[in-house]
């Protein structure tokens, strides 16, 4: 039921007003990274490996020097030696040391008076490459005769006799899994692979970067997160974060991907090479697909026992993830413990390794690791149903995790929402529609941690009682104006009296990017907080002014209030008021809050897909498309259902059509939008949703955080549908028509 | 490489400005130009986030050359907004139908060209049409229900005119 | 004692222990106390790890209060999109 339908006692909270970006946004005047620009700019370009894997003997930039124009080349020559670890890593990423590790991995840059002319001089840069052997397959790299692309890449957790190209291990789980077999009617087995997707936003990475001699430097930057773009330019260029000075840009579109740096710091060292003239570097869309961070590719072997009445008794995993030619970067530690985070299992085991690939670094997408888990596991969990004649949902309710399970990774679920997601989705009119030929329906569920991490927030009050609130996460999907919400409710003003700004890295303390669900969650919790000792504060200048206790002031409707008859008798002072006398009272009047913010909820969603498949070509339609979700509450409910509209269609490309193919030459094969096909609008029908509240209790107003879940569910409820329709079990992703066609082939045959 | 003078009309002003041969129309109008509300998302005509229309016709501003619009009627995002937001505009900010808000103008401007050769497409007219215009965040179906929502407005402003 | 629960493999740097007892009053003294008990521990932990404490996942904190009685969850650190 939507927040709309829900007495709540909130004025604001729940409420569905214009964003405060929304005006900028439909005139085209927002600023997204490559809208900015400063006198005297340059612009760059870089020099991509064309090979997957390669030693670089020479790099000869001396013809594109010699143009006209051209400022500044930089190499790897140009950074500074002597970094370690995940620094290492990324300078390494940024521009490739002795060895080129993938397709597109920047090589070199160059600086110069026009794009056009910085793309003619890039070509003019001549690299001799020793082309080496390369792996880009998952499993391939695992093979006895693999090539080991990094030696000494295994970190302390890899058990000695494990291929040269595993990075990471790890084993968990409870429960004796072999007696749980044992007790089961059904004891399945299975392997399920998924390729590498990419976030897929629609704005490049882009940036404008300045660097003094004297090692002072400013960024405006598309990013997530600007103080993780401090640190890791800081770290990598080998200057110091208080000297970098990072302003956001508006975002288009991050999904977890812009969360790191990929091309940022080559601005910075161009520009101190061109005697601190600004540089622009905007990627291309081939740029961003070969040399950005897709998320890794997977493949996953399932074991379940069920017994008849559909009682899982046991589980077991082993995922096989790459990340890239990088270690640490594929999302095996998230994917496991988000395995089983649906179900209440007794007895579970799951181990998994990260191996390495010639293929690029990978990044966070939205729920990283989880999608892949729940294809996995909620396909095998289908297969069961479909076999035992069990539905779907009736099983899922009964080993579903509720309220004091102990999870699938340890700790105790203290208050979730997956039961109430589950009967909602029986509830809803989607599941019951009949079905005709050729259609299926497929039912899954899907978990995320959340997260709340490091958070700075101010407020201050004006002259005219409005509230300035400056929050350091970008806002990509409407944040400000459910923070903004929330303010409003919290100082008891007109939401339009609250404005809140995203702020550059000088103006708060240090905080975690926008990502794990945690902007609404984390900063809106924070505001609220600094909102409070706003409040505080103001209830002191009331009581001074009234000659009473300030504890015998309180705060409603925007007003200091007596409180009580035996505090006195004084016309409510407005905000307003208080604000407009505060410099003869005081001083100016803020709150603020920093903290590494607990409490957050974890997620739980529930989806149904109706998908009918042509039986002569293998192409799926989505017929309809529910999402049931438990947002904790709902701040803005337009765009939490936004988010989880937009995480589903994520979830459905991934399903269906997109994929990154590697060649046989480690080349990736289609780093164009028309080759790496995402949703289009005529690809999806509406998206239905429903907003499950179940508050979570370490949020002031009960949020949980809504980004992440909705993309897992539809991997594999739209294979399970495709199943439904056909009868044949795709169990490697994407469902592309070929592979269903020839699926159903093969069953005709059998 | 000698440069082209170019002379157009953007949303009804008069502007000029000097060409590289290989510049598109996308490029003059961001880095000539200023208008940076035309967004580049692929730069190979299979985004939208270039859209913008050309004496009426809606394309790819990164499949065009700058040069090409000599002479020609350019209108831009920037040029949406007359008396006000354009009803599309408002219905827009109104049905959230925008998150990140990047393939916002470009699917701005290829609605308004559908809205005025149909004014009242269905949901699917309305699917095929914008197909080319990809968003990745709000899996459509804000954008199609503000479409509507503008389109049902503008047929009922345009009997309350008539 | 904070029960310390180790995931499977981890406790071959733990003398094969699956939950170790500490003395702690807050999760990086937790995680301290680990260390010296088993330095074999040391580059797990240094590598960044997530902890549940009763419950709740906390990502990245070391003054986070552990009770006499906690049930703590050693788990990877977490990534978020
Ligand atoms: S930028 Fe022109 S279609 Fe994508
Ligand atoms: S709103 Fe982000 S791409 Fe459409």
């Amino acid at each position: 039921m939507a927040r709309d339908d829900v007495k709540t006692g909130y004025k604001y909270v729940g409420t569905r007003p214009n964003r405060p970006d929304g005006l900028d946004k439909v005139t085209g005047r927002a600023r997204y990274g490559a809208d900015f620009s400063l006198p005297g700019m340059l612009h760059a370009a870089v020099v991509r490996s064309p090979h997957a894997h390669a030693r670089i003997v020479r790099i000869d930039a001396s013809k594109a020097l010699a143009l006209e124009g051209v400022k500044a080349v930089v190499t790897r020559a140009d950074l500074p030696t002597g970094l370690t670890g995940e620094d290492l890593n990324l300078q390494d990423n940024t521009l490739a040391g002795d060895r080129a590790l993938y397709d597109g991995h920047a090589v070199a840059a160059v600086a110069a008076t026009s794009p056009l002319l910085a793309q003619d001089a890039a070509r003019l840069i001549e690299v001799e490459y020793e082309v080496l052997p390369h792996v880009t397959d998952v499993d391939a790299a695992i093979a006895p005769d693999a090539p080991v692309i990094r030696p000494g890449v295994a970190d302390y957790s890899v058990p000695e006799g494990m291929h040269g190209n595993v990075a990471r291990y790890m084993e968990f789980g409870h429960g004796d899994v072999e007696a749980g077999f044992a007790a089961a009617d059904v004891v399945r087995e299975h392997t399920y692979r998924t390729e590498a997707t990419h976030q897929g936003y629609i704005e490049p990475h882009a940036a404008v970067g300045q660097l003094g001699e004297d090692g002072r430097g400013e960024m405006w930057v598309c990013t997530q997160g600007h103080w993780y773009i401090r640190r890791m330019c800081s770290a990598v260029l080998g200057i110091e974060a208080a000297n970098l000075r990072v302003t956001p840009s508006e975002i288009g579109g991050g999904f977890g991907g812009k969360t790191t740096i990929f091309m940022e710091p080559l601005t910075l060292a161009l520009s101190k090479k061109a005697g601190g003239r600004p540089v622009k570097l905007v990627m291309s869309r081939s740029e961003v697909l070969r040399a950005t961070g897709p998320t890794a590719s997977a493949s996953m072997d399932v074991k379940i026992g069920m017994k008849r009445d559909g009682t899982i008794t046991a589980g077991q995993v082993y995922f096989r993830m790459q990340g890239g030619a990088f270690p640490g970067m594929s999302p095996i530690g998230e994917a496991l413990p988000c395995a089983f985070a649906c179900y209440d299992i007794p007895a579970l085991k799951h181990e998994g390794i990260e191996i390495i690939t010639n293929r690029p670094k990978a990044a966070a997408y939205r729920a990283p690791g989880s999608p892949m888990a729940a294809f996995a596991v909620e396909s095998m969990i289908d297969e069961l149903c479909r076999e035992l004649g069990l539905d779907p949902i009736e099983v899922r309710l009964k080993n579903g995790a509720r309220n004091g399970s102990k999870s699938s990774y340890g700790p105790v679920y203290d208050v979730i929402g997956l039961q109430e997601t589950l009967e909602a989705a029986k509830a809803h009119p989607n599941y019951s529609i009949p079905l005709g030929p050729n259609q299926g329906r497929g039912v899954a569920s899907g978990f995320w941690f959340n997260h709340g991490g490091e958070t700075s927030v101010s407020l201050a009050i004006g002259e005219d009682g409005t509230a300035t609130v400056s929050i350091g996460t970008p806002d990509i999907g409407g944040s400000r104006a459910s923070i903004g919400l929330m303010v409003a409710e919290t100082l008891g003003i007109p939401y339009e009296d609250v404005r809140v700004n995203v702020v550059e890295t000088g103006a708060l303390g240090v905080n975690e990017p926008t990502h794990g669900s945690r902007a609404t969650f984390a900063s809106g919790k924070a505001a609220v907080i600094a909102a409070e000792a706003a409040i505080r504060e103001m209830c002191k200048r009331a009581a001074a002014e009234w000659g009473i206790d300030a504890d015998a002031v309180e705060w409603k409707d925007g007003a200091a209030h007596p409180a009580g008859p035996n505090a006195g008798k004084f016309p409510p002072m407005t905000i307003g008021e208080i604000g407009a006398k505060m410099g003869s009272t005081g001083g100016p009047i803020s709150g603020h809050h920093e903290v590494t913010a607990g409490g957050y909820g974890a997620s739980f969603g529930t989806h149904v897909v109706d998908v009918e498949v042509d039986p002569e070509t293998g192409r799926t339609t989505v017929l309809r498309y529910l999402v049931v979700q438990d947002a904790g509450t709902a701040i803005h409910p337009a765009y939490v259902e936004g988010q989880y509209q937009g995480g589903a269609a994520q979830g459905i490309g991934w399903a269906l059509n997109e994929e990154y193919i590697y060649g046989p030459d480690g080349r990736l094969q289609n780093p164009v939008f028309l080759d790496y096909r995402i949703p289009v609008a005529s690809d999806l029908p509406m998206i239905d949703t429903v907003i499950v509240e179940v508050p979570n209790p370490g949020h002031p107003y009960g949020v949980r955080g809504v980004g992440e879940t909705g993309i897992t569910p539809p991997l594999p409820a739209i294979a399970s549908a495709i199943a439904g329709a056909t009868g044949a079990r795709i169990r490697s992703l994407p469902c592309s028509p070929p592979k269903v066609l020839a699926a159903i082939k093969a069953l005709k045959k059998g | 490489m000698s440069r082209i003078h170019v002379t157009a009309t953007v949303n009804g002003d008069p502007v000029e400005f000097l060409a590289d041969p290989r510049e598109t129309l996308l490029d003059a109008l961001r880095n000539h130009l200023d208008l940076t509300g035309t967004k580049e998302g692929c730069g190979t005509g299979d985004c939208g986030a270039c859209s913008v229309t050309v004496d009426g016709t809606l394309v790819c501003s990164c499949l065009m050359l700058a040069a090409e619009a000599n002479g020609k009627r350019v209108e831009t995002i920037e040029g949406m907004a007359r008396d006000g937001l354009h009803p599309l505009q408002r219905k827009f900010i109104e049905h959230a139908a925008l998150q990140c808000g990047f393939c916002t103008p470009g699917i701005l401007v290829a609605a308004k060209a559908l809205l005025e050769r149909n004014p009242d497409p269905s949901e699917t007219e309305i699917r095929y049409w914008l197909a080319g215009n990809l968003c990745r965040c709000t899996g459509y179906d804000k954008i199609i229900r503000a479409v509507q929502d503008a389109a049902a407005e503008m047929r009922q402003d345009h009997r309350g005119a008539a | 004692m904070a029960k310390v629960h180790l995931w499977a493999s981890l406790r071959r740097f733990a003398d094969g222990q699956e939950v170790v007892e500490v003395e702690a009053a807050t999760v990086g003294q937790m995680l301290d106390a680990l260390e010296r008990a088993h330095p074999g521990l040391a580059p797990a932990i240094k590598a960044g790890l997530s902890v549940a404490v009763d419950g709740e996942v906390i990502a990245n904190n070391r003054a986070a209060p552990v009770k006499p009685d906690s049930e703590v969850y050693l788990l990877q650190r977490l990534k978020g999109g």
